[in-house]
């Protein structure tokens, strides 16, 4: 009998180049995404050693953290921002990798970009330097982040070298409830397991919650797979996988579309195949969830209040539990659904598809962002923004008081003018909480996309099932 | 890449669990395209006020540790981004060590690609190092690669583990690069193969 193979074993396997006997493995890289930040330092090491890229068209480069998210016709203010963006033009040019620059329609975040193209496939390796990479795990692929060293080592070689992780599988059981989305439940799985909890694993998601889950859901459970320690994380391909894939610009077409789909649909974890660890979630038991710290473990269900550090589990999480209350400017016992926000953010790669515009728009419609409050909705992607103006949802938002801005990622870290000032409380549907992420001193309560907008409407995080009509 | 072999240097305490890479260092110094000089930003946001005067208690303002060569700190260091930034500055600040129960995994990848050497110990022994480690000018410690042992100040010795590949690598100051270019037949074979029989590759 063959030997029996989790999702990640057969990916990884597929993908050997070559062992060495202490176990490092030689790993061939499918695709290579490449974004501003992470990638000038890889392209001049790879000139000084006079290299070139090994398979241009594997390689899809785009700006997207510090591209401006206001009129760009001006092009970028920012000399240093607009110094990095121009060395990626030119990078992309002199290597001839496919570029997507700042002012093409398809132009975006990274990770909404190569989903969209039909550039992620399942059963592929996917590597960028970036962390949130693990977004592509969403079709079956192995994705993950990589340091800028890697980033010059897969141009020159289309391999990385790896050794194999851990498996652990996170199996979500029942339905998620009324109002709960993909959102929340990675909120809430990051916050059971920790945010060092995946440390050296990668975590395949299963059970009906996930089966459930559109791609645009998965890809935000998928892309929170590193606040969990985690370098990637992976879903089973399924006819949801391969009716999002079918059709799009760099997606296979024809026989050997078939013969794509024949391969894909063996990508699954065989019957009796063990994984180092199990995580199973009652999916019924999760609410819309929120963070009340400055680390993405800090999750409390809406209904909540916020924590007492003198309830921590040890000397070294209560040090950070006080740390994290006074730069958050909170005291415990305070109900989570009572604290007021400054700023909203709708966007990022976590949250940044049609599918999340959409649901923040149904809640927005007709409604009226509260006087105190700045909010503002940034498309994921130039086809993102198109999509959602032929549907209206641009209007919607402006008509609610909500700013409709370019693609980027923008005040998900703030590396381009989009940022809080000091003592700003921002409810955003980004992946990070950290101290100084959305600007020195702003304050992060990271929510899903449903909640960030009603969190605008009622000026304080607020339970979106409880909203007025 | 710069070999390590042996290392002898102060050794700052940071007794802080989650340290995150944009602690290491904030974004605004990502906009760079070059990988030196992030050593004076390295924990910008911790060490600097806003007006830019010096946070006299952060530890790597205090005297002895203005020098520091090895970082002691505490659970999960260098979780976050991918951002190889942040080896860089604290490459760029001096320090060649960093000492810790456990490192995200990326973080701890992009050491070993800049000649840097994380060090995992189990929580008590950190402590007590890092109790040495609050001494002061005394808290000088010294690594040695080969042997795989830390000399603490009282002259006590801790071995510790490393990956042998990579503690190859890290003692001849081997770029990964060059060595996966000598393979570069077996990745030519690996391509033509999945070229025949999976062609939307
Ligand atoms: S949207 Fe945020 S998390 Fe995603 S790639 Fe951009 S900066 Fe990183």
């Amino acid at each position: 009998m063959a030997q029996l193979k989790t999702l990640f074993e057969k990916i990884w396997d597929a993908h050997l180049v070559g062992a060495q006997d202490d176990g490092t493995c030689l790993l061939y890289v499918d695709r290579h995404l490449v974004h501003d930040v992470t990638s000038p330092q890889a392209f001049e090491g790879l000139r000084m050693a006079g290299r070139t890229v090994r398979r241009p068209e594997a390689t899809l480069a785009v700006p997207d953290h510090n591209v401006p998210t206001t009129d760009r016709s001006k092009g970028i203010e920012d000399a240093q921002s607009r110094i990095q963006v121009e060395t990626l033009d030119k990078n992309a040019r002199d290597f001839g990798i496919t570029y997507f620059p700042m002012n093409d329609i398809r132009q975006g975040v990274v990770h909404i970009v190569g989903p969209e193209q039909g550039f992620t496939l399942p059963g592929m390796t996917i590597v960028c330097g970036d962390s949130h990479t693990a977004t592509h795990g969403a079709f079956g692929s192995l994705a993950f982040g990589i340091g800028t060293s890697e980033v010059e080592h897969v141009l020159a070689t289309q391999t990385l070298l790896q050794k194999p992780a851990k498996n652990m599988l996170i199996r979500v059981d029942g339905a998620l409830p009324t109002g709960v989305t993909a959102k929340d439940l990675i909120l809430a799985i990051i916050g059971k397991i920790g945010t060092a909890g995946g440390t050296g694993y990668v975590v395949e998601y299963a059970g009906q919650a996930i089966r459930d889950l559109s791609m645009e859901g998965r890809m935000t459970v998928c892309n929170m797979t590193i606040e969990g320690g985690a370098r990637a994380g992976l879903i089973a391909p399924d006819e949801t996988t391969f009716n999002y894939i079918k059709g799009r610009a760099m997606a296979p077409k024809g026989a050997v579309w078939e013969a794509a789909i024949a391969y894909w649909r063996t990508l699954r974890t065989d019957e009796g195949a063990t994984y180092d660890t199990t995580v199973v979630i009652d999916a019924a038991e999760i609410e819309p969830t929120v963070t009340w710290g400055t680390s993405p473990e800090d999750t409390i269900g809406i209904s909540g209040v916020v924590p007492d550090p003198t309830d921590a589990r040890d000397e070294g999480k209560k040090k950070a539990m006080e740390r994290a209350l006074e730069y958050m400017g909170l005291t415990p016992g305070t109900p989570m659904a009572s604290i007021a926000v400054d700023q909203v953010f709708i966007g990022s790669c976590t949250n940044g598809r049609i599918e999340d515009l959409r649901a923040a728009a149904a809640v927005a419609k007709g409604r009226k962002v509260a006087p105190a409050v700045g909010a503002m909705v940034v498309p994921g992607s130039g086809l993102v923004k198109e999509q959602a103006e032929a549907e209206g949802l641009d209007k919607i938002f402006l008509e609610a008081g909500f700013e409709w801005r370019e693609p980027g990622c923008s005040m998900c870290l703030a590396m381009n003018a989009d940022k809080l000032k000091p003592g700003e409380r921002c409810a955003s549907t980004s992946n990070r909480n950290f101290e100084g992420r959305q600007g020195r001193a702003g304050r992060t309560h990271l929510v899903g996309p449903e909640m960030a907008a009603a969190a605008a409407i009622a000026g304080h995080l607020t339970d979106i099932r409880k909203l007025d009509s | 890449m710069e070999k390590f072999t042996q290392f002898t240097g102060v050794a700052a305490p940071l007794p802080m669990i989650n340290v995150n890479t944009d602690m290491i260092i904030p974004k605004q110094f990502l906009k760079t395209i070059r990988r030196s000089g992030l050593g004076k930003n390295l924990f910008d946001e911790m060490r600097y006020a806003v007006d830019g005067s010096e946070i006299a208690d952060f530890v790597l303002n205090k005297a002895p540790y203005r020098k520091a060569g090895i970082l002691i700190a505490g659970d999960n260091f260098g979780c976050g981004s991918s951002r190889e930034h942040a080896p860089w500055a604290i490459l760029d600040f001096g320090i060649r060590c960093v000492i810790a129960p456990s490192f995200a995994d990326i973080f701890f990848n992009n050491c070993f690609k800049n000649g840097i050497l994380p060090i995992k110990l189990e929580q008590d022994r950190v402590d007590a190092l890092m109790a040495q480690a609050e001494n002061g000018a005394n808290a000088t410690f010294t690594v040695e690669l080969e042997r795989q042992v830390i000399t603490a100040p009282d002259g006590s010795e801790i071995p510790f583990d490393v990956d042998p590949f990579r503690k190859h690598c890290l003692l001849k100051g081997l770029d990964d690069i060059g060595l996966t270019m000598q393979k570069v037949e077996a990745i030519e074979d690996f391509e033509a193969r999945q070229k025949s029989s999976q062609p939307w590759f």
